[in-house]
């Protein structure tokens, strides 16, 4: 039982680093971008090639995974994706689903379609007893480096003062600009930085989602759900939202595997019928 | 569209006698029209070998088709259509094996089953009307639906795809050939009938206030155009028309994949109906031909990768700029009328 809850919470902040990039720039542009994924798998290829082509620690290849997708993702910020922030949503849905479309085919030409698997080090291999409750070692890792970046990231959103422009530019974009904050930066900087968070959380996940292809494609309604959930002007709410959806979906996949996601598709269109600013949203 | 509006000092002729003429005026058939459909009959004698191809195109003409109706016309943008088609490939499916092989009934219950989902659906659409929550809306379905027939092993096959599908002879006379004669002849027939249909409507003032809604629609309510009622109309009737590609689909192939409900079928309908111009019916039916070719093409080089040049393709008719294309395609015949 509380192994499940640890499960499911380690898979629900693994959500929430993937996902949180995509809940900035969404708030930030109202841009839809569905390729949001895409990046993630270059982290997670980057770690699970570097690891097994040239043997590098699996610890040595996170800042990797890290740094490639973002200065990817700054590059085609700069480039493609800045024309269509003025553009319409559909626009922008079939611009990223093309971009999907390109990852998924190029990853299979370039690495080949079978899944990729790591060996962790030892250390974070198998479960221990915590107090009657076996904990997976790399889960608690997992939970452990989340929890700091989920930290980290509020420290520079709330303390710093590019968090506090970056607010600025989320809350009320015409009156940022007016006060010379330079939105558009500030917007390239966050793209970079939150795909590179995307592709460290699909570094972390290859041994916990399991990394191939397709992986933009199985979990872009993952990343929509947590972001439509949680709203896009805060960081509490895409958290919560990817921490109830973590936890709801290990334990549904558990207990009533018959019912699968089914349970949190259903979730996602009572919420967004419901409240399509997000559960946590203020109203407007 | 645009004759209308600066002759409001003209006298005699009310409002809505010029409307009715207008409408009148957009319901003659133009002469490309004609040999459009001219060389669709003629393809059916000319190109034998093609026939397998030309039934897809026409299937998936029909489907993005369906799509033009609630995106080109009311402008409700969906990510999920490939729902309807795919519940309405599950029925026709299901309807073979357990209730009758008669193809007719099973397309019609297609269509109701597909219809009856988009009427439910319909009004989750009109709350917060904003594109996001519509495109995430729609998408939600259509997984809700793959998730459905993925789990429900029992009723659809899962992962297996449902097996044992036999159709009768249409009509008790043409039976279904390996070369895909009569299937091309049949889903022909089905996609002239329906489009003509659809053509109809759309020329009809009930069309006419779609393209009002989907100009603006706070000032089509103004005026007194009931918004949520029109859209929950035309989309249940796009959903029935989906239902019904995706019918003729499980006839002519005699099989049903889980496939018929994955993402990627709403996604590529959208590059159909992008690739041929959205907003006039022929735009899903240009498409669905360039999409089959290109996709010929490119899996006759590439078998793997072809969806990178779609992923490709689309990327660069955003770049570019999609509003182009249709003003590209009537270029095309107008320079081909003039040389006529």
């Amino acid at each position: 039982m509380l192994t499940i809850l640890i499960d499911g919470i380690a898979y629900g902040m693994l959500l929430f680093v993937l996902s949180v990039g995509l809940s900035v720039t969404m708030g930030l542009m109202n841009f839809v971008n569905l390729a949001h994924g895409a990046f993630a798998l270059v982290g997670g290829y980057v770690t699970a090639l570097l690891m097994n082509r040239a043997g590098v620690p699996f610890l040595a290849t996170l800042p990797f995974a890290f740094l490639i997708p973002a200065a990817l993702g700054a590059v085609l910020e700069r480039t493609i994706y800045k024309p269509l922030y003025s553009r319409s949503h559909l626009d922008q849905v079939l611009f990223s689903i093309g971009l999907v479309f390109m990852t998924v085919a190029a990853t299979d030409f370039l690495v080949g379609s079978e899944q990729q698997l790591i060996q962790l080090p030892t250390w974070l291999q198998g479960r221990f007893d915590l107090g009657g409750v076996a904990v997976g070692r790399y889960r608690l890792f997992l939970i452990v480096i989340c929890a700091l970046l989920v930290v980290g990231l509020q420290y520079v959103l709330s303390r710093t003062r590019f968090g506090s422009r970056l607010r600025a530019a989320v809350d009320d974009q015409r009156v940022a600009r007016g006060l010379g904050i330079d939105v558009g930066t500030i917007f390239a900087v966050t793209f970079a930085v939150g795909s590179g968070l995307a592709g460290l959380g699909g570094a972390l996940g290859v041994e916990l989602l399991g990394m191939e292809p397709t992986f933009p494609l199985r979990f872009m309604v993952y990343f929509l759900i947590v972001v439509t959930i949680g709203g896009t002007d805060s960081l509490t709410g895409p958290f919560l939202a990817a921490l109830i959806i973590g936890v709801a979906d290990v334990a549904g996949k558990y207990y009533v595997p018959q019912v699968g996601a089914f349970l949190i598709y259903a979730l996602m269109i009572v919420i967004l019928v419901l409240r399509p600013q997000g559960l946590l949203a203020r109203g407007r | 569209m645009t004759a209308t509006d600066d002759r409001a000092d003209a006298p005699a002729a009310s409002i809505e006698d010029r409307a009715l003429a207008l409408l009148a005026r957009t319901r003659r058939w133009h002469w490309a029209e004609a040999a459009f459909w001219l060389g669709a009959a003629a393809s059916f004698a000319l190109l034998p070998d093609s026939h397998l191809l030309l039934t897809e195109i026409a299937i998936l003409g029909l489907f993005a088709l369906s799509l033009d109706l609630i995106l080109g016309y009311a402008g409700v943008v969906s990510l999920g259509h490939g729902a309807f088609f795919g519940l309405g490939a599950y029925v026709a499916g299901l309807t073979s094996i357990h209730l009758t092989a008669e193809p007719l009934t099973g397309l019609l219950l297609a269509g109701v089953a597909a219809g009856l989902l988009g009427a439910l659906t319909a009004p989750l659409l009109l709350r917060r009307a904003t594109d996001l929550t519509r495109l995430m809306v729609t998408l939600g379905v259509a997984m809700l639906l793959y998730e459905a027939a993925n789990r429900m092993a029992w009723l659809t096959g899962g992962a297996d795809g449902l097996q044992g599908v036999m159709i009768d002879p249409i009509l008790g006379r043409f039976e279904f050939d390996l070369m895909g004669r009569t299937g091309y002849a049949y889903s022909l027939v089905v996609l002239f009938v329906l489009f003509l249909f659809a053509r109809r409507v759309v020329t009809s003032p009930f069309g006419m206030s779609l393209r009002a809604i989907r100009g603006n629609s706070l000032r089509a309510a103004t005026v007194g155009v009931p918004v949520g009622r029109r859209i929950i109309a035309i989309y249940t009737m796009a959903a029935v028309y989906a239902g019904i590609a995706g019918a003729l689909l499980t006839q002519t192939t005699m099989f049903v994949s889980l496939d018929v409900v994955a993402f990627h079928r709403s996604a590529d309908v959208l590059l159909v109906l992008v690739l041929g111009g959205i907003g006039y019916l022929y735009g899903g039916l240009v498409g669905a031909l360039v999409f089959k070719l290109l996709q010929d093409g490119l899996s006759a080089i590439t078998p793997q990768y072809w969806q990178f040049w779609i992923g490709l393709i689309l990327v660069v008719l955003v770049l570019i700029g999609r509003d182009r294309v249709p003003a590209l395609w009537r270029r095309a015949v107008r320079r081909g009328g003039a040389g006529a």
